[in-house]
């Protein structure tokens, strides 16, 4: 998929400096939201395509109701829009505040040049994915009643996910405005929203820690529901430990992408440190893997599950817990010590995988376990949740063709940046 | 029931994190407690399964009562397979071959004394009435299905064919309640399978069936300890397995399972931040706590 993402975009490499000093703002904004590369690449139109059939998709869904392009039901009342789009869509935006802890809270400027990208990304996730419970939900028009509605449901565990998922994008684009200030070349004003970053950063990742857990513990009361080998109490701390992976492993998959498609955007830290981030953020996912791993044995021997380990499912628990989980550690482990970074990418995305197992496995299909004619998501729900996914890129490309977000680009405000630009946009071509 | 207090009150922390709010907050925790108090006082149906005909004469009453489409009365099919109560019929009397013959069954919202539904429902559209009944309310809803998910009788039903859907179930003739009214399943019974009073009232009138015809009766209301206790309550010839009741449900109250979390939600929200400035402050090297805490560092490379 890199190589078609780059294709579109590494001809894209115009010369972007963010905003002169002088340049009057309009003028800048019309040529910035100009298109910069060619329109007619392969990603673009397979893309373009699966957005319309979103939207059709959508219009339908509205005027005829979920049940006309779902495969939902009365005994399956959530779906892969939730099971995929939202709870695993939110557990790989964690890196966010994996790595703005690393850096702001301890200090570890060896990550430094990823926090942009990885923030950058975690709020468009949240937008784009938390924004897919809009489109899931029967009544949208009643969405403002938990956050301006005098009937707060206090004791239900969705309105603390509601209302982190609101501060919590509030807090990202944040910690992200600087980056939109130094491209619409606002000295003072980033200097202020400069300013505000600790406390954002603090902030999120408290509601991040809620949030996270928080989708576990949407599940606690369908204990009946849900196969033994998955229900525990301990859910909401197991999504909560799964989403430091689960994040790490989407920044160290998706840096290996956007560091060759947008590599005339990077700076020189990042082209410095790469290797040494990835290494770095794979031993801490082996570390948290094994924490997770020793809280799912103790789950396990707690509800005294052996008996159901015989049988298919006990063999699909177990594929998850070993083959997903175990084994990616075991990759993990040996990539960082050897400094194998083709193992490592492979590790974080079977750690990915296996996060989005378990996600589903929680939500659909160990759900409901005991009822025959299970939910399988229609091919609608497919495409939207693809078209969503591309709508996404499109808007993560857009600024990140832009915006300092990788390095810093601002002549201005620091030293020139054109010896790694201009080197590093012919080699791409 | 302070515990119930408690977690509102640790609900209003969590949710707005407002400090103002804490006021009114505890006053309504208290209208919860005192609700919860009445529990035994609510309105409730005891259903003698013993006596059910199967006539189906509730169902009729119930589709008339709320103007819901006539059942389907063609098929007797009906009673071969189980039903289920949906969005458009909101009771089911089913037929079951069971170690004791033919028995039939009424189904509908089992009305927890805390239920699930409404502890799920963000928006309060789900509302353990003071009265009893759980009624749901459509200018609140969002349609998130949050309450499918976490009802263990599985009794909210939504409308997946319309653009304007409604969460429908049973809502024990609530309008009808509050003139006096019996609600209109019970009213229509023609066999006296239906008893309306209130829980403690119907329980007491449970046990003394059981007393006085053990043979009659499995020694067991279903109801009184099932999911923390219902607002319809049965008694049944043969043990409720057979008549496809969940007997592995919880014996508290499904609320209780998010209790240990909600409980952690406002320790986090102090502690996580005063924790995390602390440790930004004691990893700081010296002199370094003004550091530029954005993006990019103006001067200086990388360590």
């Amino acid at each position: 998929m890199n190589a078609v993402i780059a294709t579109s975009s590494a001809t894209a490499a115009g010369p972007s400096v963010s905003r002169k000093p002088g340049e009057r703002l309009g003028a800048y904004l019309r040529r910035e939201l100009r298109p910069k590369g060619p329109l007619l690449t392969p990603f673009n139109v397979v893309s373009a395509l699966l957005i319309l059939a979103t939207v059709v998709i959508l219009v339908v869904r509205f005027v005829y109701g979920l049940g006309s392009v779902t495969n939902l039901d009365q005994r399956f009342p959530w779906g892969l829009w939730i099971g995929f789009d939202v709870l695993t869509g939110v557990a790989f935006a964690g890196g966010a505040y994996i790595l703005t802890f690393l850096v702001y809270i301890l200090h570890v400027e060896k990550y430094r040049p990823i926090v942009r990208v990885t923030v950058l990304n975690g709020f468009l996730a949240y937008v784009f994915y938390a924004g897919a419970l809009l489109i899931d939900l029967g009544r949208p028009w009643n969405v403002v009643n938990p956050i301006l509605g005098n009937d707060f449901g206090l004791t239900s565990v969705l309105f603390l996910v509601a209302w982190h998922f609101l501060l919590y994008m509030t807090a990202e684009l944040v910690e992200l405005s600087p980056a939109i200030a130094e491209w619409l070349g606002w000295q003072r004003v980033r200097k202020v929203l400069g300013a505000l970053t600790v406390g954002a950063v603090i902030f999120g990742i408290t509601l991040s820690t809620l949030h996270q857990s928080g989708l576990g513990a949407l599940y606690l009361m369908a204990k009946p529901k849900i196969h033994p080998l998955w229900y525990t109490e301990l859910l909401p701390v197991l999504f909560f430990v799964s989403s430091i992976f689960a994040g790490l492993s989407m920044v160290i998959f998706e840096g290996s992408l956007t560091r060759r498609v947008f590599q005339h955007r990077a700076g020189k830290e990042l082209a410095r440190s790469h290797d040494a981030i990835v290494i770095g953020l794979s031993k801490i996912c082996a570390g948290v893997l094994f924490a997770y791993l020793g809280l799912k044995v103790v789950a396990f021997l707690h509800d005294q599950s052996w008996h159901y380990l015989s049988g298919g499912w006990g063999a699909w628990y177990l594929f998850e817990v070993l083959g997903l989980t175990a084994l990616p550690m075991v990759l993990f482990v040996v990539g960082a010590r050897r400094g194998w970074l083709g193992t490592l990418r492979i590790a974080a995305l079977v750690t990915m995988i296996g996060v989005a197992v378990n996600r589903l496995n929680v939500s659909t299909i160990a759900f409901k376990w005991y009822e025959a004619g299970h939910y399988v998501p229609s091919w609608m729900e497919l495409v939207v949740t693809g078209g969503i996914l591309c709508a996404e890129i499109w808007v993560f490309r857009w600024v990140m063709l832009r915006m300092p977000v990788l390095g810093p680009q601002d002549a201005g405000t620091e030293r020139a940046n054109e010896g790694g630009d201009e080197a590093a946009s012919p080699a791409q071509a | 029931m302070r515990r119930r207090a408690f977690l509102k009150l640790l609900g209003a922390v969590a949710g707005t994190a407002a400090g103002s709010a804490l006021e009114s907050r505890s006053a309504k925790a208290e209208d919860a407690v005192a609700a919860t108090a009445r529990a035994e006082d609510q309105a409730a149906v005891l259903v003698d399964l013993t006596v059910c005909v199967g006539c189906r004469t509730c169902e009729a009453a119930c589709a008339e009562a709320h103007g819901l489409p006539e059942p389907d009365w063609s098929d007797d099919f009906s009673y071969e397979t189980e039903r289920f109560a949906d969005e458009e019929q909101w009771t089911v009397v089913n037929r079951h071959e069971t170690s004791r013959g033919e028995v039939f069954a009424k189904r509908q919202c089992m009305h927890c004394v805390q239920p699930a539904c409404a502890a799920a429902c963000l928006t309060k559209a789900l509302l353990k009435t003071p009265e009893g009944p759980v009624v749901w309310r459509a200018d609140k809803c969002m349609g998130c299905r949050f309450c499918m998910v976490s009802c263990p009788f599985d009794v909210p039903k939504f409308e997946y064919h319309s653009a304007v859907p409604r969460i429908q179930k049973c809502r024990m003739c609530w309008d009808r309640l509050r003139q006096g009214e019996e609600p209109a399943c019970v009213e229509s019974c023609p066999s006296g399978a239906l008893t309306f009073g209130t829980r403690s009232e119907l329980l007491r009138l449970a046990r003394e069936r059981i007393v006085q015809s053990p043979n009659q009766y499995v020694d067991h209301i279903y109801g009184e300890h099932e999911a923390g206790g219902t607002g319809w309550l049965y008694l049944s010839p043969v043990p409720f397995e057979e008549l496809g009741f969940r007997t592995d449900l919880e014996p508290t109250a499904y609320p209780e399972l998010t209790r240990d979390f909600l409980t952690s939600v406002p320790l986090v929200l102090i502690l996580w931040p005063a924790m995390l400035f602390g440790l930004r402050e004691a990893t700081a090297r010296g002199g370094e706590s003004s550091d530029v805490p954005d993006g990019w560092r103006l001067e200086g490379g990388v360590t």
